[in-house]
């Protein structure tokens, strides 16, 4: 027999707008246990709207919006909205994680000892007492995520987590998230880098105010979705078997792509 | 030596300077939210805002706390109801309101006269006339903030550093916003006769942009700009007292050299651990009154 686990949380017909414009329209979203998904689109087309909908943070106009009794959300926000000059440590911050009910300013030993043990399980355990602004762009989303993670969250919502950063770090984010993802976290993460991450991923939601495709990167990022989505023609050729965007074109021809240095 | 303690010596003078301390300690620490909220502006505003209340209470006799309380609180709805509406931005409505009430408080004393409490002190701040009450007044309101800062440290923190997430994680942001507010606008009316409506500005902003400067934590940074306003409020009153000075310009000329001393000093980290919140400063008044951003 066959067992479908409950979803983490589910949209039905949601409709956000701001000053009366719509951002979302009708959107139809099942976020599972364990699920792995990229939310891609154009800048305006409701990503991050997207995000804090299910994080609870945006109400819609209309339409449901189902949690599940043990829905845990876990929020990483864009590096780019961080205040980096507040006076706040990396063990300050992570520990924000545990402001509901607590009262006493300081932090308990079992606080002390659970921050000290989610930094170091994301190899960041020595910057405990260093100033957020002072790591790099892969240490600060480091941060954010054991803020979340201290939460003990079962679903992981991130804005951006590649914006801005360098291959080498993308990487990094990228293998990160993936053990996060085997050990039994749902992530959802909104992105603009389609080759990067979202062909990376083993779902894929293409959004321009409304749900334009869903499935796998196969099934998602093809010249038809791609032009819906964005808007615009764009190429898709195939490499190793992953789907590769491309959006140079010449006289309305795409260039092939071409070895440097065969 | 003599002729520095010789103001101890008047009444007057030890009830004005304790005020002065308590008061520095107390805009020194709520300034520290100001600042990191980016509410710098508000605080300018709404102490103008309240010199109107603060005349109108003065002409028709009535206690002039409640008086000018109620017309700073009728401001910041109607800043916070045009923000809302979209109609102008925020600063621009915190701009036309606020200054608009300052005006009619200065047209209001140069028609009817300036009855009741001093013109002077109102605008520039005087411990003239300061007593025991007023001394257990701001010591009350000092402990209180203090308290409230002890128990809501982490609500505060949070709210303060990442408004969205911290409601998305159970954290009332909204009461917490609120309680700035209020305390905010209770500091500015009870600080409001020693340093001036037209100076409390900066003796908000000041200790905290110092503190800042010296140091990467907030709990650390609470601490130093309590301090640091405390030790401005008690020098600035003695400068005061000696230069012939009122007590507003004096204790914000203290906090302005200490700025600059501290300044020189940190170099250029120092500057870069402000450099931040001065521009958020400049930019994040609208959030600080409820406006929304656009979120995609």
């Amino acid at each position: 027999m066959i067992t479908v686990e409950a979803p983490l949380v589910r949209l039905a017909g949601v409709t956000c707008a701001y000053d009366r414009e719509p951002v979302l329209s009708n959107i139809d979203l099942v976020v599972a246990p364990l699920q792995f998904t990229g939310i891609v689109g154009p800048s305006g087309s409701g990503k991050t709207t997207l995000l804090k909908v299910l994080l609870g943070s945006a109400t819609p106009v209309t339409g449901s919006v189902h949690r599940s009794r043990d829905l845990r959300v876990g929020y990483v926000p864009q590096v780019e909205t961080v205040s980096w000059s507040f006076p706040v440590t990396v063990a300050e911050c992570v520990l924000m994680a545990r402001t509901r009910g607590r009262v006493l300013p300081w932090r308990s030993r079992a606080e002390q000892s659970e921050v000290e043990e989610v930094l170091s399980r994301l190899g960041i355990g020595e910057l405990a007492g260093r100033h957020i602004r002072e790591l790099s762009g892969g240490q600060q989303q480091r941060v954010f995520i054991a803020r979340a993670l201290l939460g003990k969250p079962n679903l992981l919502l991130m804005d951006e987590p590649t914006s801005g950063v360098d291959v080498r770090t993308r990487h990094d984010i990228l293998h990160l998230l993936d053990d996060l993802h085997d050990l039994g976290l749902a992530i959802l993460l909104t992105t603009h880098d389609l080759n990067g991450i979202a062909s990376h991923l083993p779902h894929i939601v293409c959004l321009n105010n409304e749900i334009i495709g869903e499935g796998t990167p196969r099934q998602t990022l093809t010249a038809d979705i791609l032009e819906r989505t964005y808007g615009a023609r764009l190429e898709v050729l195939e490499h190793a078997g992953m789907p590769v965007v491309l959006d140079e074109f010449h006289h309305g021809r795409v260039v092939p792509p071409r070895r440097i240095g065969a | 030596m003599g002729d520095l303690l010789r103001p101890f010596d008047f009444e007057f003078f030890r009830y004005g300077l304790a005020v002065a301390t308590f008061a520095g300690a107390l805009c020194g620490l709520v300034g520290v939210i100001v600042v990191l909220k980016g509410m710098s502006y508000i605080g300018h505003g709404l102490s103008h805002s309240i010199f109107g209340g603060y005349a109108a209470s003065a002409l028709i006799g009535v206690n002039y706390v409640l008086g000018a309380g109620l017309w700073g609180l009728l401001s910041a709805l109607m800043i916070s109801g045009v923000t809302r509406r979209r109609v102008i931005g925020a600063d621009a409505a915190i701009g036309v309101i606020t200054t608009a009430s300052f005006a009619l408080g200065l047209a209001m004393f140069a028609v009817f006269g300036r009855r009741g409490r001093s013109f002077d002190a109102a605008l520039f701040g005087s411990v003239l006339g300061v007593d025991r009450a007023d001394l257990w007044a701001i010591i009350g309101l000092t402990v209180a903030v203090a308290t409230a800062g002890f128990f809501g440290y982490r609500r505060l923190l949070f709210t303060t550093f990442d408004p969205e997430v911290a409601a998305a994680s159970g954290v009332r942001t909204g009461t917490v916003d609120a309680v700035v507010m209020v305390v905010l606008a209770t500091v500015i009316l009870a600080t409001m006769q020693v340093v001036g409506v037209t100076l409390i500005a900066a003796t908000l902003v000041i200790p905290a942009t110092v503190a800042r400067m010296m140091t990467n934590s907030f709990s650390r940074m609470l601490f130093l700009a309590t301090g640091i306003g405390a030790v401005c409020g008690f020098v600035g009153m003695n400068v005061s007292y000696h230069a012939d000075v009122q007590s507003g310009p004096s204790i914000v000329l203290v906090g302005a050299g200490l700025f600059t001393v501290v300044f020189v000093v940190s170099g250029s980290r120092g500057r870069r651990r402000t450099a931040g919140i001065v521009r958020r400063s400049q930019t994040a008044s609208v959030d600080a009154i409820g406006s929304r951003r656009a979120l995609s």
